[in-house]
């Protein structure tokens, strides 16, 4: 594009081009979907949190007047999962079963209440096993094991890492703080319930229609698990009601249809309940933190170390990733010369956890938020001013080696504060009523794919004729968070012409070109990238035809609202249509790929895939908080939210997802949690979902829902299509800590744990009427058996970006020399 | 007496959907949410739980919002039943529809039929709603995309535009 | 999706034929108004008739008339209930707890006979059944134990509907009718300390309309403690009714608290007023005395021990609203809406 233009389409708030559908009905999601002879599916899952297997018998079920097909896991050789080191699920449980709601059997029948009715007739002879409630337990019991892989016992994944010498850079800071924090886990609770409908083509091809966020990973699994080759399966990602990360593992009840279609040659479709959604979960993990922090007395951070243990569930999941994400993005957001993240998952007994909307690092960004908040007290700061003060730097690195392009959080802080009144309000409202501020970063994309690969994260293929149409294909999946529109957007913009124009065919593995998925706040940068390559070659192609026509340079041909016509010249032109029937008379057929692959990242150390991102969004939020002191109970009148997005594609959707983000995290911080219950041990095994319904799960309303200021600050990425970064994920992270702090300041007392409940206030106001430490919290860390640190040198000490691995660190076997700065320093 | 049923077997009767007659044959455990979508191809109306938690199924019953999931089809004969399905005119959407797509009312869409067609129930019946009255009035219907700022929004704009399409008319 | 389990199901047109149904199908034939507590229930298998019969085209059911009082027909909607002019004015305690009944949709479903009769809950109880099983089950439903204290002989399901405290602090009574004739039952009386036998009313009995007398001189309030603005029941529900002399001294008291046992709570605190003012001493006695009875339980929302810590306070605000105290901000905190 040499001829520049203002920009017409993106930036412009715009009717997105899914929205028709949405609001008449017509959108169809998979369980809207229905074929010809189809068969429904319904499966059977243990009462069980933990047990062997040692029979089932299912004749009678098979023998139920309109059953078609029983199926177990004998069925399913082959297990699965979608991240490579964790293939530990099977579609049916084969011989064992590891949280109350494994499926065991499906029954394939005429409808849902004959499938329903031939489960009751399923007998499964079940051997209970020990189980494991939490990570502690799964600690102390590293025998039964949950899972026969992992690093040991019941530990799934178990890492450390060093950037620095971190403990003599605490030992040489002014001050020291440490902190234990707990988040509590929590599900996306989309409100669609996973569907998936699988059938037959009439080539013989298998075809899934289904929720989901990444059909081209589920794409491989099944082609894994079914064990026929991908080339004969096609995964189509149907509307999606809602995602947040919930859709994104291959699941078990996917692959089950599919199997059944194909042996039965008929349509076979799944709808879970609200209760198997909680089940299949891959919610947020529980995580218990514990942050020692050091700080200079201008409260400048020194060193962090980070320990953090996670709840995994009874399945691997994305969790080797979440592991990491436990803790690697907190350099982005302050600077801070030294890091040292140790992190362990473990297994228990639970529905597996995995990625929501955010992915590991809510809990973080929660312990050193609320911990910030603590320093800046105990050193007279104002919370704002030191953020603003520590903030990263645009084009920087951190201690870690990620690499920082853009960066707007100074210009965030600034806004929220302003707009909220902060200097008027923080510290000087009356007792009961408070303000608090937090923080946050979050990636527009992870820079490495999820098994490894050197081919392109996204791709788009671009096809116009002579009727003027122009379609645009491409592997993402609309979740709801508008992805068809940015894609559809960015085509438009640079061809010149109207989103309505443009027609989207996305999420089909059978036609679109791969995209990874919409995962990680990837899909804008790398789509949109990929969509900004294939328009402008289609681009090239026109205004190549065009300038014979116009006597000029192409370089001097604008595409520009509909029309095709030379800079100096605007008058002197053609419409679109005109213009691509002029380049397809002149070089064929016309069409045009374009592909993204995000840029090599500077850090090489082993691990260090996980983090690096072509771009970080930013984000800054006040909440202010009225708390009643008799009841605990919070009122939040308003909230301020200031988001770094480098450029808002549509800027009506972009308020939207920013507003969508401070809901969702106002609700986990207020009352979400996806939580267990053991019955007393002496009477029962069991352990439970406590409360698998929408009912009891709780989530704010219209009428719990205060006001949100949004303040979108632009400030291009380079990486980025017209520097748009990410806006899904990042405004939810810093709410939670936002609202604890707001309520000290409303009432001063500390809730170090997400979800902040009335009745743990009210502990805590009775703490500080007795003048003890009015704080509620976790009280301890428990010992960890992590590993031996993978030491790396940041970049601010000389290093390469690789492991150290002859570095002397006395500090290592002496936590507190003092000597240790030195020695590092010189190494 | 009114309908029985006996199990097994079906029933047979007349719904009245969107001010068209349908006459429909099911078994009479089915709630009128089933019967819309399973049996009359009415898919617009959603589920989210079937149990009166969410909100998503709402329709219309003689003017006003039901929860679909928790109504039997046997005894919605000779009501006024409306969908997202019938509220468009035409090509031309209602008010609700625009508002909402311009707006930013739907996300993921998922919540947006219930979500429209409790709002019209309420325009219906209170051209001029506050805010207040709006979440109120849309206090049952889940969502978990749009933080329900841009859905009051989008009412909100909706009714400014029933009331101007009224003063037209007038 | 869910599905409701097969059943028989007649739609009468009178009461008459209503009770005659049910007094030839026994104790398997139960009665749906609205249906939204009976068919999750039966979705999940907790209560499972084999046949149905609707009150919904039965007449009479939608009355109301104004005579002494105000008889409200059990068979209007809690949005009905809340739409009467008469019910705002004259009973606003009823008013405001009919108000605050689960969602709008639900209000508009839900019928003031179904929410006097509803179904004990219990967070042990109210699950699908393949939950249950993996706990399995308990007292009220398939199994022996009440998992909320094991070792209780009785369930302890709780009480959750928000219109009977305020119809018992109203003095109202229920008509039962069946084939065998009909009685009226003071509404506090229609309850027993049972999550199982919550009822007195029997299996062939229909609640056919609620009675209230002429409260002249009277004013009620209803405060209902929930998590969100909507659909929550009550973790605890404050019904007071006060009548006083024209100099403020209370004449009459009646406190109700909802949601904190198995039935609605008539309690005695009401008395500590009696003779006295809406003082904040006296205010605060009543909230002491009524928060020992309270005996929230492990299983509903929020901490139990906390829902107990908490009952003076809303006990406070049902007071401070009787005596005049502008209560609209605290209302829009606790309640999110005014009422």
């Amino acid at each position: 594009m040499n001829a520049k233009k203002k920009l017409e389409v993106v930036g412009k708030s715009r009717r997105r081009v899914d929205a028709r559908a949405k609001v008449t009905g017509l959108a169809r999601f998979a369980d809207d979907l229905t074929l010809p002879r189809m068969l429904h599916c319904k499966l059977l899952r243990s009462p069980h949190p933990h047990a062997i297997i040692e029979a089932i018998d299912v004749d009678k079920a098979r023998a139920y007047p309109g059953v078609h097909l029983v199926l177990t896991g004998k069925d399913f050789p082959v297990p699965f999962g979608i991240m490579p080191v964790a293939q530990d699920e099977y579609p049916l449980a084969p011989e064992r079963v590891r949280y109350v709601g494994d499926p065991v059997a499906a029954v394939i029948a005429r409808d849902e209440k004959t499938a329903e009715e031939a489960l009751e007739l399923i007998q499964v002879t079940y051997r209970p096993l020990p189980t494991i409630a939490s990570p502690q337990e799964g600690l102390e019991q590293p025998e039964t094991r949950i899972h026969d892989y992992g690093e040991q016992g019941n530990i799934h994944r178990n890492q450390s890492y060093e950037f620095g010498d971190v403990e003599a850079a605490l030992a040489a800071s002014d001050h020291v703080f440490e902190d234990v924090f707990f988040y509590e886990g929590n599900n996306h609770m989309a409100m669609e319930q996973q569907a998936s409908l699988a059938h037959i083509e009439g080539d013989g091809k298998l075809t899934l229609s289904s929720s989901t966020q990444n059909p081209h990973y589920l794409h491989r699994q099944m082609a894994r698990a079914l064990q026929m080759p991908a080339s004969q399966i096609r995964v189509i990602a149907c509307q999606n009601g809602g995602g947040f990360g919930g859709k994104c593992d291959p699941a078990g009840h996917e692959i089950v249809v599919s199997k059944a279609a194909l042996m039965l040659g008929r349509p076979v479709k799944i709808c879970l309940t609200r209760q198997e959604v909680f089940y299949q979960h891959r919610g947020r993990h529980p995580i218990l933190m514990k942050f020692r922090t050091g700080v200079s007395k201008d409260g400048k951070l020194t060193a962090v170390h980070l320990q953090t243990l996670l709840d995994g569930g009874a399945y691997g999941s994305h969790g080797p990733a979440s592991t990491f994400y436990s803790g690697v993005l907190t350099p982005v957001t302050y600077e801070l010369p030294r890091f040292k993240f140790e992190a362990c998952r473990v297994f228990t007994n639970k529905p597996a956890c995995g990625p929501k909307r955010g992915h590991g690092t809510p809990q973080p960004r929660f312990g050193q938020e609320v911990q910030l908040d603590k320093i800046a007290a105990k050193l007279g700061l104002d919370p704002a001013e030191m953020r603003l003060n520590m903030v990263t730097q645009a084009d920087s690195l951190t201690a870690n080696w990620l690499k920082i392009g853009s960066n707007g959080l100074a210009e965030c802080i600034r806004q929220v504060v302003e707009r909220s009144g902060w200097k008027d309000k923080h510290g000087k409202l009356p007792e009961g009523r408070g303000i608090g501020i937090a923080c946050s970063t979050y990636m527009s994309g992870a820079g490495v794919s999820i098994y490894w690969n050197k081919m392109p994260h996204s791709g788009v293929q671009l096809l116009l004729d002579r009727s003027g149409q122009v379609t645009v294909m491409c592997g993402a999946t609309e979740v709801g968070q508008g992805s068809d529109d940015v894609l559809a957007a960015i085509v438009a913009e640079v061809l010149g012409i109207d989103t309505s124009v443009v027609r989207c065919v996305t999420g089909d593995t059978g036609l679109t070109p791969v995209d990874l998925g919409s995962y990680s706040s990837r899909v804008t940068v790398m789509m949109g990238n990929a969509a900004m390559e294939a328009a402008g070659r289609v681009h090239e192609l026109i205004t190549a035809a065009a300038a014979e026509q116009l006597d000029t340079l192409p370089e001097q041909v604008v595409m520009s609202q509909g029309r095709v016509f030379a800079a100096d010249n605007p008058n002197h032109g053609m419409s679109f249509v005109e213009a691509v029937v002029l380049a397809e008379t002149k070089f064929g057929t016309l069409g045009a790929v374009g592909n993204y692959s995000p840029p090599k990242q500077p850090g090489k150390y082993k691990g260090s895939g996980v983090g690096p991102s072509p771009a970080y969004s930013f984000s800054a939020c006040v909440v202010e908080t009225e708390v009643d002191r008799a009841t605990g109970m919070v009122h939040i009148p308003k909230i301020w939210v200031a988001h770094d997005i480098g450029r808002a594609i549509n800027a009506v959707h972009a308020r939207g997802q920013v507003i969508g983000g401070v809901y969702m995290g106002l609700s986990e911080a207020l009352m979400e949690e996806q939580a267990f219950r053991r019955l007393p041990p002496k009477l029962s095994a069991a352990l439970v979902h406590r409360i698998p319904s929408m009912l009891e799960y709780k989530t704010l309303t219209a009428l719990d829902m205060p006001d949100v200021e949004v303040m979108l600050v632009e400030d291009p990425d380079p990486n980025c299509p017209f520097g748009a970064k990410e806006a899904g994920q990042g405004p939810l992270l810093p709410v939670m800590p936002a609202v604890a702090n707001a309520i000290w300041d409303a009432v001063g007392v500390r809730i170090d744990e997400v979800p902040i409940t009335p009745d743990k206030i009210l502990r805590a106001l009775v703490l500080k009427r007795e003048g003890k430490t009015p704080r509620i919290g976790p009280e301890s860390f428990p010992e960890v058996p992590y590993p031996e640190s993978v030491f790396v040198l940041p970049p601010g000490e000389g290093g390469d970006g690789n492991e150290s691995k002859n570095v002397s660190r006395p500090s290592a076997q002496s936590s507190q020399s003092s000597h240790s700065r030195m020695e590092v320093t010189a190494s | 007496m009114g309908i029985t049923a006996t199990v097994p077997g079906k029933v047979h009767i007349t719904l009245k959907v969107n001010g068209e007659e349908m006459e429909v044959s099911f078994a009479p455990y089915k709630t009128l949410l089933e019967v819309l979508r399973e049996d009359l191809g009415l898919t617009g109306t959603k589920h989210g739980c079937e149990l009166g938690e969410c909100g998503a199924c709402a329709v219309l019953v003689d003017g006003a919002p039901l929860l679909s999931c928790l109504t039997l089809a046997i005894e919605c004969e000779g009501r006024a039943i409306e969908t997202i399905e019938g509220l468009a005119n035409g090509p031309e959407l209602h008010p609700l529809q625009e508002a909402f797509a311009d707006l930013g009312g739907s996300q993921c869409g998922y919540c947006t039929p219930g979500a429209i067609m409790t709002a019209k129930a309420l325009l219906d019946n209170e051209p001029e709603p506050s805010s207040q009255r709006i979440k109120e009035a849309m206090a049952g219907n889940l969502c978990r995309c749009t933080g329900y700022q841009q859905i009051v929004e989008s009412v909100e704009k909706a009714a400014g535009c029933c009331r101007h399409a009224e003063r037209v008319k007038a | 999706m869910m599905r409701l389990p097969w059943f028989k199901y007649h739609a009468p047109r009178s009461v008459a034929e209503a009770a005659h149904i049910l007094a030839a199908e026994g104790g398997d034939a139960m009665l749906i108004a609205g249906g939204t507590d009976l068919l999750p229930n039966m979705k999940r298998r907790q209560q499972t008739p084999a046949t149905l019969v609707s009150l919904r085209q039965v007449e009479g059911l939608k009355r109301i008339a104004n005579g002494k009082g105000l008889t409200l027909g059990a068979g209007l909607t809690l949005s009905e209930v809340v739409a009467a002019p008469q019910v705002r004015e004259k009973y606003r305690g009823l008013w405001q707890a009919a108000a605050q009944v689960a969602s709008p949709h639900l209000r508009n479903m839900g019928t003031l006979g179904g929410n006097l009769c509803l179904d004990t809950r219990c967070l042990y109880y109210n699950q699908n059944e393949d939950w249950r099983r993996a706990i399995d089950f308990c007292m009220k439903r398939d199994g022996q134990t009440c998992w909320v204290a094991t070792r209780s002989k009785r369930c302890l399901a709780v009480s959750s509907t928000d219109t009977a405290p305020a119809l018992i602090s109203l003095g109202a009574k229920v008509r039962l009718i069946s084939a065998e004739g009909e009685r009226d039952l003071a509404l506090n009386e229609l309850y027993c300390n049972d999550g199982i036998d919550y009822l007195a009313r029997r299996p062939d009995e229909i609640l056919t309309e609620v009675m209230l007398p002429d409260l002249a001189g009277w004013k009620s309030t209803y405060w209902k403690l929930r998590r969100r603005g909507s659909f929550d029941f009550p973790l605890l529900g404050v019904a007071a009714a006060v009548r006083t002399a024209p100099d403020g001294t209370v004449e009459e008291a009646r406190i109700v608290l909802g949601a904190v046992s198995s039935h609605p709570l008539l309690t005695e605190a009401g008395q500590l007023l009696v003779g006295g003012k809406l003082t904040d001493e006296a205010i605060a006695a009543v909230g002491k005395k009524a928060g020992a009875v309270a005996k929230p339980m492990d299983n509903a929302d929020l901490d139990l021990y906390w829902r107990k810590d908490v009952v003076p306070e809303f006990i406070a605000y049902a007071l401070r609203e009787l005596r005049g105290d502008d209560m609209s901000e605290t209302r829009m905190r606790v309640t999110r809406q005014l009422l």
